[in-house]
């Protein structure tokens, strides 16, 4: 068996190179085709009607003059009588016409007759949820009671960070033609291998029977795996209409509504410790929300798992709102918010600079020597000894400047993969995986490691992704697309090459196991100029071709990739208090991520995460209205984002060093998007001198605290 | 926005203001969308325009230099008419509302938001697209790949048409100013940095490619 390992780095030639995304030119000249751009000759328009109520009962649902309105092809009922709706947007019927317009005409002749229920909307008040609260057990570990007791500071408060959506800039959706019980599927979708099947349990047909195809999507964020109720209807509509192929994509309206969230994350938490800043105990009372489903409890206390004494309470509530999806670390930047604010304000209490504090505890996590030397680093970077004050003093008029620190860990091991490496008589290379490139890069990353192995340039390879009729690999969540297909991609070509060698050993005269693929050439280990060039072996074939896979075994990853990746940002804030505004001036990351195949798509991740981050610290918040039992703002004017010029400035960090890279590939996803919205709220917590318990931290909350008012 | 009202349509099941709703009791020629004009024109009952539709009708727009022909409902904006019936979809529909700027196109030299204008008042306009942009092989498209000024890429032709059309009006900027410049788009995966950087090299290469 060939020894598949990473090449040395120093020895790497393409990967570790700053690489520019391959499909980088279709993009930007939008000429990459997305599921939304799909236009199919003879395409159908489907809409949905939704409930307009949080919590109802059908009655009943007349479709007759729908069915009748000139143009409709198609016309189902998702939620029929007697079905109990359980939020405001839940799919109610969908039809599917020859235009969008007509189709929005139509749908709004379809009577429904609903039985109004009570609805709960809201969790941030627990005493106003009634029945919906529902406890989880206590877990206590030592004696915190008695920790306490002995505390030198105790620090006890309660944070909030609200329910926020993916907002994918493409909506969920798909373009679906469906004939007899064969589907042609072009999903927005993070799971091409594994979408498909879940379409045709949908559809009850064998999976088989749904060819994927997908290039690009409009982002995804962990919301975009299932098939979706959509998905399914809009197949049935396509049937219903002699196979027309049927395009629906939420509009923006109920892509923020129902197509899926962050849950919310509150917690009372109480944290004591010694004089010198150790940590010896820490209760917390927390509570969520994501939906219907409730609220599981974010990872408390997060990172500083070995706190000796500690007691955690959760409560889980069922809202009348839309459900949680997978967001972009699930429930880590919530765990990470309301820990790392405790600390904070615990170093506050100890008139410590919270740095030290931070530093002081590193013994309490699972990677104390990489936390140690990533806060150092982070600190170096924004030059915190030189410019943090203790709270409240670092004044200029009216404008208070601030820094803090936010704190990150992640798994990010690679999911099971497997891949196909061909190499054709002309000397051409393909490598095939059921894999999608979410924007992070996944394409390119699949190049450069079979360049690397064949000893090729990336362009001699052609990558194949988007499409289930290559081998399956998993889904893009959980940031372990990058270790999965490095692996698969780095075992199939290096397979695809031993067959290579086999052909070439003889007529170079030397052992297969003595050659080597550098630089284009297949030439003999430590004899250069004993070879052949890659084209004259590629020829050698004669009219075969070189077929063979890889696969990513999860539970014998070789070497090849790992999880486990720790993370620190660090935040400058200015924030004016007449004003309440908060701007960001720096954020700085440093990021541990293992062997990196491509620096430059690598720290764009990173960089994106951070920009995440300063939207979610800001800006973002789904807000409810227990009146209507409605999403307030559901559309892109008031759920806000950050701009261009509301980010400051931001600086990356990658720790690209051997200790690192001999762990292997390790996924970026999710670890960078995690500490930024606890690194901007300490910020404004050390410029303002009082925690500003709530995210996001909007004028409105800065002025609260400012003047001691709570705003629930 | 309150006092447009459509008698012939009182079925409406609508949960509050829906501009699809809006433009479909809309349907004037003559554009008077988005300029300020509409409220007043509207609460003064004003000599009745010249009325199209509700029924598809023949148009002619001006796009990346040339004619093209198509029908659509007078209710349909420019975004949608390019993306479902000439097959431009380089512009995206994200938000729908004039907000995100994924759907930007240049009109008549002035950068605007597609979702915003309705195909029947594009005509006569010179209408420039990401198509048209990128067919002249224009120094921001390579420069936004050299930055790894995209990640997932749905709002990367808003933005590309949008620092194009700055760069028009404001030709070598300094990173200030496309922070000032390129505040009516949004991106989702945070790829601002690159774009700060990708506008300022491209600005280089105009400017250096004048003096050559």
């Amino acid at each position: 068996m060939p020894d598949y390992s990473w090449p040395p780095m120093e020895k790497r030639r393409v990967i570790g190179k700053r690489t520019s995304r391959l499909e980088g030119p279709a993009k930007a000249s939008g000429k990459a085709k997305y599921a939304s751009d799909q236009n199919p000759q003879g395409l159908l328009h489907a809409v949905l009607l939704t409930s307009p109520h949080a919590h109802a009962r059908v009655k009943s649902v007349d479709i007759t003059a729908a069915q009748k309105f000139p143009g409709v092809t198609g016309v189902r009922v998702i939620s029929g009588p007697g079905t109990e709706v359980q939020w405001a947007g839940t799919e109610i019927a969908i039809l599917a016409a020859t235009s969008e317009g007509i189709a929005r005409d139509a749908v709004a002749l379809i009577k429904v007759d609903y039985e109004v229920l009570p609805h709960v909307v809201r969790e941030n008040d627990l005493s106003k949820v009634g029945n919906r609260a529902k406890a989880a057990g206590e877990q206590v570990t030592g004696d915190p009671d008695e920790a306490f007791k002995g505390a030198a500071a105790i620090s006890e408060n309660l944070y909030s960070i609200p329910v926020i959506t993916h907002c994918c800039l493409e909506p969920h959706g798909q373009v679906v033609a469906m004939k007899g019980d064969k589907v042609e599927y072009w999903p927005s979708t993070q799971a091409v291998s594994t979408v498909g099947g879940d379409l045709a349990r949908g559809l009850e047909i064998p999976a088989a029977n749904v060819h994927v195809q997908m290039d690009h999507v409009g982002g995804g964020f962990g919301g975009k795996f299932p098939a979706d109720r959509w998905g399914v209807e809009s197949a049935q509509l396509s049937k219903m209409s002699g196979g027309r192929p049927v395009k629906l994509f939420l509009d923006r309206e109920t892509e923020l509504t129902i197509a899926g969230v962050r849950p919310s994350a509150f917690a009372n938490i109480k944290i004591g410790a010694k004089k010198d800043g150790t940590i010896v105990a820490w209760q917390s009372q927390s509570w969520a929300s994501g939906g219907f489903g409730g609220g599981g409890m974010p990872p408390l206390p997060y990172v500083f798992t070995k706190i000796p004494n500690y007691r955690l309470n959760h409560t889980a509530v069922s809202l009348n709102a839309g459900s949680a999806r997978a967001w972009r670390a699930p429930n880590n930047p919530q765990a990470s918010f309301l820990t790392c604010s405790a600390l904070d304000d615990l170093a506050a209490k100890l008139n410590m600079d919270p740095l030290d504090l931070f530093l002081k505890n590193v013994d309490l996590t699972i990677r104390p020597d990489t936390y140690r030397s990533q806060l150092n680093k982070a600190a170096e970077m924004i030059e915190w000894k030189k410019n943090w004050r203790p709270r409240g003093e670092n004044k200029d008029g009216v404008m208070r400047r601030g820094l803090g620190i936010g704190i990150a860990t992640w798994g990010g091991a690679g999911h099971a993969s497997k891949a196909r490496t061909t190499i054709h008589p002309d000397g051409s290379v393909e490598v095939e995986l059921g894999s999608q490139d979410l924007g992070s890069g996944t394409r390119t990353v699949i190049a450069m490691v079979a360049a690397e192995t064949l000893g090729l340039n990336i362009g001699q390879i052609k990558v194949k992704i988007g499409d289930n009729i290559y081998p399956v690999s998993g889904p893009s969540g959980g940031s372990t697309t990058v270790g999965g297909v490095s692996s698969s991609t780095r075992k199939a070509s290096m397979n695809a090459l031993q067959k290579l060698f086999e052909v070439a050993g003889p007529i170079i005269g030397a052992p297969p196991d003595r050659l080597e693929a550098v630089d284009g050439k297949i030439r003999m280990i430590g004899n250069p100029d004993k070879g052949m060039s890659w084209q004259q072996a590629c020829q050698k074939l004669g009219v075969n071709t070189i077929t063979e896979m890889g696969e990513n075994d999860t539970k014998r990853t070789e070497g090849l990739n790992t999880g486990g990746a720790s993370g620190i940002q660090m935040a400058d804030v200015s924030v004016d208090i007449e004003t309440g505004v908060v701007k960001m001036n720096k954020l700085v990351a440093v990021q541990d991520c293992g062997l990196v195949i491509n620096p430059k798509t690598a720290e764009s991740q990173v960089l994106g995460a951070c920009i995440m981050s300063v939207c979610s610290a800001l800006m973002e918040e789904r807000i409810m209205d227990q009146q209507t039992g409605r999403v307030l703002n559901a559309d892109m004017e008031f759920y806000k984002l950050a701009g261009i010029a509301d980010i400051g400035d931001i600086v990356v960090h990658m720790d690209i060093a051997p200790e690192h890279d001999k762990r292997g590939v390790i996924g970026l996803g999710e670890p960078p998007a995690v500490p930024g919205v606890a690194a901007i709220a300490n910020a404004v917590a050390n410029a303002i001198g009082v925690r500003v318990p709530s995210v996001p931290v909007t004028p409105k909350n800065v002025l609260a605290a400012l003047n001691g008012r709570r705003i629930a | 926005m309150s006092s447009i009202k459509d008698p012939e349509n009182p079925k409406k099941p609508t949960t509050g203001f829906s501009r699809r709703g809006f433009m479909r009791g809309v349907g004037l020629s003559g554009g008077v969308l988005g300029t300020g004009l509409l409220e007043q024109e509207a609460t003064a009952a004003p000599p009745t325009p010249s009325v199209s539709g509700p029924a598809a009708v023949p148009i002619t727009l001006q796009i990346n230099g040339k004619a093209v022909k198509t029908s659509v409902e007078p209710r349909e904006t420019l975004l949608d008419t390019m993306r479902n019936s000439l097959d431009l979809t380089a512009a995206k529909r994200v938000c729908d509302r004039g907000t995100c700027g994924a759907c930007t196109v240049i009109v008549s030299g002035k950068v605007m938001y597609s979702c915003t204008i309705l195909a029947i008042d594009a005509q006569g306009k010179e209408i420039e697209t990401l198509e048209g942009i990128s067919a002249k092989n224009h120094p921001i498209i390579a420069a936004f790949v050299a930055n790894d000024a995209q990640q997932c890429g749905y709002c990367t032709p808003g933005f590309v048409v949008a620092s194009k059309g700055f760069l028009d009006k404001h030709p070598n900027p300094t990173y200030e100013d496309v922070k000032k410049g390129l505040g009516g788009n949004l991106c989702r995966c945070g790829t601002y940095m690159g774009i700060r950087q990708a506008v300022v090299d491209a600005g280089k290469q105009l400017k250096g490619g004048r003096n050559a």
